[in-house]
């Protein structure tokens, strides 16, 4: 309860962690809302229904609140002026009015807000992935502040956990970005960092995951515990094994 | 799909051509873009498809010479790699995708004029007004967007129009985006003005994309943008990632391991879409060459190391190519793989 999960990922695509947490907070009966920037509706759809969860199912009967980032930025960047003046988008701070995600927060706030009928186990917060709001404009400073809020009211006031993608890279030319994913590590209960093997590629070990619980930041003088898995990603599922017993070498 | 340019353009140019033949070839409605050569002169330019029978059986006899040379002899050196399948010499045996082409010959008109196309050649549209301050970014990736956004809607292929069933794909091309010519300054300073119109109108076009059938070609001076903040987001915000590396004016030009080739294929990254996966092919080192018909992208493979005479200074180059290439399993080519379009 109120946790701060940072899903990172360098040299690797980590969305397979995405689609996990997706399907695994739906199945546990927690309202969702995940606001997808990277990829459209269906490309989520298509992932969840391997993984038995229909998102639009979710979406029909109130579970998932989905902000699916590209279509709003096309209507915002070609919609009808009297349409968004009704309605102002969530993604706002592409217009170039404000140059704070305020308006994204707001969306948030209002999904994740108890109604009364509702009777769904814990709020979450899934952001897929912070580091194209980056792309689009937003200063570090104000994806920081969104982070900020978006922990606030939903870690603190409503109990629920908060799950977030960032991309990095190693020796990476983009500060901002590295910026941002290290102000978050700080931040998390929770780190799952993906990595691309440091040999090179494999086709049977896709990567390497390291597991990080932020133990030290309840000050009892223990260490984070670290845990590292390799992987390979399947179809309908991901295998995780101890470094060095791959299927492929024993 | 986005490739960066080879320094000098020859490379790059020729598969944006590629990739508007197949176009064509299949019928499919094309969407041409530049800011440098008009879009006719680009489609005049396309490579001639090859007729089917002629050039199977050019490939045909390559195969089975290769073939009977290596039934008889187990390996006696290389043994360990006897277990490994055998790779098939030409596509041909295997299921057909896509259409050759002789680079050699130009387009016959007749094909080009069954398609339907449109073009953008910025230095004419520069003249009309944009029509809307588009999320700030440069007027000139704005004035595309909205050409762009325009096509997809009046000819249907975003099904948003029930009137205008579009069954059709719309293949756009877009040549040397980033460059000045489109009034971006990232190519030309590193400190540039605004540093997201590349990404805003990436993302945009990217949200495009997905609603509507249509596929994008992207070419990119990549080895002008200073700024490498740019080219990761990009490379982030784009599908397929694929990075041309022509020989032309390196050392490697003279280089003995590289004689075979004029270039290398770097894919940078490929489409994970409405999946968990996605198709990795088994090497990772590719080099193109252009030969006078053809153009072709291989698997690098080393020569043999065979001659006595064989000075330091190539032992070195071998092994320092050797650390380059990464690792594909060490995997030996006993054949070629041709990637067609």
């Amino acid at each position: 309860q109120g946790k701060f999960t940072l899903l990172r990922d360098t040299r690797t695509d980590g969305s397979f962690l995405v689609h996990h947490f997706l399907s695994f907070y739906l199945r546990a009966g927690c309202k969702v809302c995940f606001v997808a920037l990277f990829q459209s509706f269906s490309h989520y759809s298509v992932v969840a229904q391997k993984l038995g969860v229909s998102l639009t199912a979710a979406k029909e009967r109130g579970q998932l609140v989905f902000l699916e980032g590209l279509k709003s930025c096309l209507d915002l960047c070609f919609g009808e002026e009297e349409e968004q003046s009704r309605e102002p988008s969530a993604l706002q701070f592409l217009s170039g009015s404000s140059s704070d995600l305020k308006a994204l927060f707001d969306f948030v706030q209002a999904s994740l807000s108890p109604a009364g009928s509702d009777t769904w186990k814990g709020p979450v917060l899934l952001v897929d992935d912070l580091s194209v709001l980056l792309s689009l404009g937003a200063t570090p400073v104000a994806v920081l502040d969104f982070i900020h809020y978006c922990r606030v009211t939903v870690c603190s006031q409503l109990k629920g956990n908060i799950v977030v993608l960032v991309h990095s890279h190693q020796d990476s030319g983009d500060k901002e970005n590295e910026l941002v994913g290290n102000c978050l590590w700080h931040q998390s209960d929770l780190i799952l960092w993906a990595e691309g093997l440091a040999t090179g590629f494999c086709r049977d070990v896709h990567g390497q995951i390291r597991i990080i619980k932020r133990v030290s930041l309840e000050l009892r003088g223990e260490q984070d515990h670290i845990q590292i898995y390799q992987y390979k990603i399947q179809d309908k599922n991901v295998s995780f094994f101890a470094p060095g017993l791959s299927a492929a070498v024993l | 799909v986005f490739t960066e340019e080879d320094k000098y353009s020859l490379y790059s140019s020729l598969l944006f051509k590629y990739f508007l033949a197949e176009g064509v070839v299949c019928g499919h409605d094309l969407f041409v873009a530049s800011a440098k050569e008009h879009p006719d002169n680009i489609l005049k330019e396309l490579p001639a498809p090859l007729l089917d029978d002629g050039h199977r059986n050019e490939l045909g006899e390559e195969a089975t010479a290769v073939k009977s040379e290596d039934f008889q002899d187990s390996m006696k050196i290389a043994w360990r790699y006897q277990n490994l399948p055998k790779m098939e010499a030409s596509p041909t045996t295997t299921t057909k995708f896509g259409h050759y082409y002789d680079v050699s010959k130009k387009m016959p008109p007749e094909l080009l004029q069954s398609i339907k196309w449109q073009s953008f050649y910025l230095p004419e549209e520069l003249c009309s007004q944009p029509k809307k301050k588009l999320c700030s970014m440069n007027s000139a990736y704005a004035r595309l967007l909205e050409s762009i956004q325009r096509i997809i809607y009046q000819q249907g292929f975003d099904g948003s129009d029930p009137q205008k069933k579009q069954k059709n794909i719309l293949r756009i091309g877009i040549q040397s985006l980033g460059s000045m010519l489109w009034g971006d300054d990232i190519c030309s300073s590193d400190a540039p003005e605004d540093i997201h119109s590349l990404t805003k109108f990436l993302y945009v076009l990217r949200g495009l994309l997905r609603k509507s059938l249509s596929a994008c070609i992207i070419t990119v001076p990549a080895h002008l943008i200073q700024n490498k903040a740019i080219m990761e987001r990009v490379t982030n915000l784009s599908d397929t990632v694929v990075g041309l590396e022509s020989f032309i004016g390196s050392e490697r030009e003279t280089n003995p391991l590289y004689k075979d080739y004029h270039g290398l294929v770097h894919v940078h990254q490929i489409p994970r879409l409405n999946s968990l996966i996605c198709d990795v092919s088994d090497t990772k080192d590719l080099a193109f060459r252009l030969k006078r018909k053809l153009f072709t992208i291989e698997r690098l493979h080393l020569p043999p190391d065979l001659s006595d005479t064989v000075s330091r200074t190539s032992k070195q180059d071998l092994a320092e190519s050797a650390k380059l290439l990464s690792s594909g399993c060490g995997a030996m080519a006993m054949g070629k793989k041709h990637l067609d379009f």
